[in-house]
């Protein structure tokens, strides 16, 4: 018969008490984590802060001075990833999500989206160099950097782009091909603009993904220092994330530069994590919403 | 034989955020009858069902106000262990869900998760609650191979075998049939016939004629109030209120 | 009024350009990948002209700038693999419990907080986490377990793992959740608690989703390069100890490009290196694709 002793449900009892405890750990060393990688860089790098940082270029071999040359090249880049990458994502995630059926040659499109989303950001950057740099003869410039992030941050748009489409009801389209309008007419008047809000954040996202890229710049379009803020796309400039990487491993003068290197980091990750933080914020709002 | 009570309702009252989805429900279950609750879709059924074994605990939004006895003990009471109540009330949901295991694994869930590790028994257990749901000799030559195989009817009675292999003393049904065909329809109704010597058994139907096949009591529900509710027989001859008369002759909204 | 005077022929002519349009602006991804395998391949292969394939993969010695040179990257290919298996034994175990929990056990408020952690933690740039294993966890494993350097295998895998945790997490979580709610209340029904739910029928039904997401997870291990240029010390050396320096192969490419000759012996064999590293990544990311098509998540019935 049936024994259910109470020793038995005790202890199935204690098993998920333990098993749960589990999972709020490790909730929580994530967020301590995180948390820990904040409060470091803030209460060491806000002193580097200031007016003269965030204007100047850096000066004496860059030990002292500011940051503006890079803050300017990360912002070209990613501006210019962004330019590239979101006309080509937004299509190919109307064609994919609007004109497409299910098939052999979706499915193909689609592994070659979810691969290039894996493709190692070292080796866009050499690709950047073979293809962009040197094949197409742009140079290290701010245009072949662009390049690079822009087919890196490809698959962050199209994803993002191919959510807010399949958000849109079906009944929008309904509606209006039912009033006599074109599958375009429908797609560029109805679907577009409903889910304009939704493709809006996964630009945000595809902009801070490209500002923290460092490996695809490295050989396309960063170097190691110019005092000149940039004039033309065929320049080079300086990136945020490239300074970190040089200030803290090749500088001339490793430890007394570490406060311009956390004032970088922090610098650095406010962008990011501000434009991810605008995403996040927007995005539940539009939940809400619906 | 003298009646026996199982489940006592008491003025339950139900919310989903703020849509008040039962007011003052109150029904008495006897032990070894098949109660059918019926009534328009929307009205409550599922819900009230869903109270009995605490499985609306699984939505977060909810408020319950009353009680509900089970045995003489409140299963709303804060001590008591849900996960033993769920044990004792065995539950057959509107879609077959069988796990995406072996006809055998499926039936021996229960067994396992409540500690039994003795394999001639469970395998024993199994065979006998197989035989009982009137599905071993379908199933007797492919009893290791995935249950999603199966057809609907099929598949519906190896969920109910499956919450007999537990033996529950209660069995929750929730329109068992709505998504099988009059065949599979037929197997069930059968089934229950033969359930109710030794569970006591509350279905949801929105089908009368199943309600008046099967069951002893019908408890008509409308808009999440207990309207009617009286021996099967008396409800679909001689209903005492307009509202269940128009109802079950189908003069209804 | 027939101001807009389009003929029907002319419409679905239009209609059928604006198709085939999108269609060839969505080959873009695909054109974009054999552009990339195509570049490397051209850049990379010159390499064996110098040492055969066998000797590249399996050669012990990575001297590129000796004379005569030394190209065999098996050193480099251990420390990837190294700092990939000892990252995930750290990141699958948190973003699969991460992801129970935000699927199954924590409430709405806490879950409202804890995503967004999640996916601040995907997008911190490496760098960062680069320089923070550097200027902070290094100092500290050097003191902690007094090791020669704090810039080691062990250092980078943490570091990895970090990063990879939010990739797990989500994928995990989306499978977790996909799950239909029929099969956990038929558990919870049966009286099983809410573990036993999770653990017989939750986890087994989204095991496809879960191994994809650990799969995905390593392959952005594998890739990450800033980390592991940064903080996992940079020896050529097969590891021995948890606390031996590496080079996984990013970190050697990211390192060596800039003064590699160009078109030079070095420089093309850091395209095959790269070729090697493309291939592994290729290799988890078809595998994930597999899984994930192949064991579909079962629904409730299939009637
Ligand atoms: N999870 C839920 N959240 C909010 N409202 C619900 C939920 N489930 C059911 N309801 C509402 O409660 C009412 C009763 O539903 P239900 O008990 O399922 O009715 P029945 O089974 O009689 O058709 C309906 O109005 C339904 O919309
Ligand atoms: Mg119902």
């Amino acid at each position: 018969m049936f024994k259910n002793s109470n020793s038995v449900q005790n202890r199935r009892k204690l098993l998920q008490f333990i098993m749960f405890g589990f999972f709020k750990m490790s909730a929580a060393i994530n967020g301590i984590a995180l948390l820990i990688i904040f409060y470091f860089l803030v209460s060491r790098g806000w002193r580097a802060i200031t007016w003269t940082f965030l204007t100047q270029p850096p000066i004496d071999s860059m030990t002292r001075g500011g940051i503006l040359p890079c803050i300017v090249g990360t912002v070209c880049l990613s501006l210019g990833a962004i330019i590239v990458a979101i006309p080509i994502g937004v299509a190919s995630a109307i064609y994919l999500n609007e004109y497409a059926f299910q098939g052999r040659i979706l499915r193909i499109i689609r592994l070659g989206i979810s691969n290039l989303a894996g493709v190692p950001s070292i080796v866009f950057g050499l690709f950047g160099l073979a293809f962009f740099v040197v094949y197409l003869k742009m140079g290290v410039s701010i245009l072949a950097g662009a390049l690079t992030l822009g087919v890196l941050t490809l698959p962050v748009i199209i994803g993002t782009t191919e959510e807010a489409l399949r958000a849109v009801p079906k009944t929008y389209r309904e509606a209006s091909l039912g009033l006599g309008a074109t599958k375009w007419q429908t797609i560029y008047r109805v679907v577009l603009p409903a889910a304009l809000p939704g493709i809006l954040t996964g630009g945000i996202l595809g902009l801070s993904r490209a500002a923290g890229e460092t490996a695809p710049i490295m050989f396309t379009a960063a170097v190691f220092f110019t005092p000149s803020l940039p004039s033309s796309v065929f320049d080079e400039i300086m990136a945020l994330p490239y300074h970190i990487y040089v200030l803290a491993t090749a500088g001339t003068n490793i430890e007394a530069t570490r406060h311009l290197q956390y004032g970088t980091a922090l610098v650095l990750i406010v962008l990011v994590l501000g434009l991810n933080l605008m995403a996040i914020i927007y995005r539940a709002r539009l939940q809400k919403q619906h | 034989m003298e009646k026996s009570l199982k489940i006592a309702i008491k003025e339950l009252n139900f919310f989903y955020r703020d849509f008040k989805a039962l007011t003052d429900v109150s029904l008495d279950v006897y032990a070894h009858e098949v109660t059918a609750f019926i009534g328009p879709s929307g009205c409550g059924k599922s819900t009230l069902l869903r109270c009995l074994n605490r499985m609306n605990d699984l939505i977060s939004y909810i408020r319950i106000k009353g009680s509900i006895f089970l045995d003489d003990q409140n299963i709303y009471d804060p001590g008591m262990d849900v996960v033993s109540l769920r044990r004792r009330i065995g539950m057959v949901f509107q879609k077959p869900n069988p796990f995406p295991k072996s006809v055998f694994e499926n039936v021996a869930y229960g067994l396992r998760v409540n500690g039994i590790k003795d394999k001639a028994y469970i395998a024993q257990q199994v065979e006998t609650s197989l035989k009982a749901a009137a599905l071993w000799d379908e199933v007797k030559d492919r009893i290791h191979e995935s249950a999603l195989g199966l057809s609907g009817g099929q598949q519906q009675r190896l969920c109910i075998a499956r919450a007999m292999a537990v033996q529950p003393d209660v069995l929750l049904m929730d329109e068992p049939c709505s998504a099988l065909d009059p065949i599979a329809t037929q197997k069930i109704e059968e089934l229950i016939h033969k359930l109710k010597k030794t569970y006591t058994i509350i279905i949801v139907t929105h089908n009368m004629q199943q309600a008046a096949r099967v069951s002893d009591i019908t408890a008509f529900f409308y808009l999440g109030k207990l309207i009617e509710t009286d021996e099967t027989d008396a409800i679909f001859t001689r209903p005492k209120l307009k509202q269940t008369e128009d109802y079950i002759t189908g003069r209804f909204g | 009024m027939a101001t807009s005077s389009h003929s029907g022929k002319s419409r679905y002519r239009t209609e059928k350009i604006i198709r085939i349009t999108f269609f060839c602006i969505s080959l873009a991804s695909i054109a974009t990948l054999a552009l990339i395998t195509i570049f490397l391949f051209m850049e990379g292969l010159p390499i064996f002209k110098e040492v055969s394939v066998k000797d590249f993969v399996f050669g012990q010695y990575w001297y590129p700038t000796d004379e005569p040179p030394d190209f065999g990257i098996f050193s480099l290919i251990v420390g990837s693999l190294s700092v990939t298996v000892v990252s995930s034994l750290i990141s699958i175990p948190l973003g699969v419990l991460t992801a129970l929990y935000l699927a199954e056990t924590a409430s709405a408020g806490i879950r409202q907080w804890v995503k967004p952690i999640v996916e601040l933690m995907a997008a911190l740039p490496s760098v960062v986490i680069g320089f923070f294993g550097m200027v902070l966890i290094a100092p500290f494993l050097q003191e902690v377990f007094g090791v020669a350097t704090g810039l080691n295998l062990f250092n980078a895998s943490l570091m990895l793992a970090f990063m990879s945790i939010p990739t797990i997490c989500s994928i995990s979580e989306d499978a977790i959740f996909s799950v239909p709610t029929e099969l956990k209340e038929a558990s919870l029904a049966l009286g099983a608690t809410h573990w036993e739910t999770i653990a017989r029928v939750i986890l087994p039904a989204s095991l496809s989703g879960i191994t994809t997401a650990i799969i995905l997870g390593m392959s952005r291990a594998i890739g990450e390069t800033m980390v592991v240029l940064m903080v996992a010390g940079g020896a050529a050396i097969v590891p021995i100890s948890l606390f031996d320096p590496v080079r996984p192969m990013p970190a050697s490419i990211a390192a060596e490009m800039a003064e590699a000759p160009f078109r030079g012996d070095h420089y093309h064999a850091l395209f095959a290196t790269a070729v090697v590293l493309f291939l592994f990544t290729l290799l988890f990311n078809l595998a994930a694709d597999y899984i994930s098509h192949k064991y579909k998540q079962v629904g409730a019935s299939t009637l």
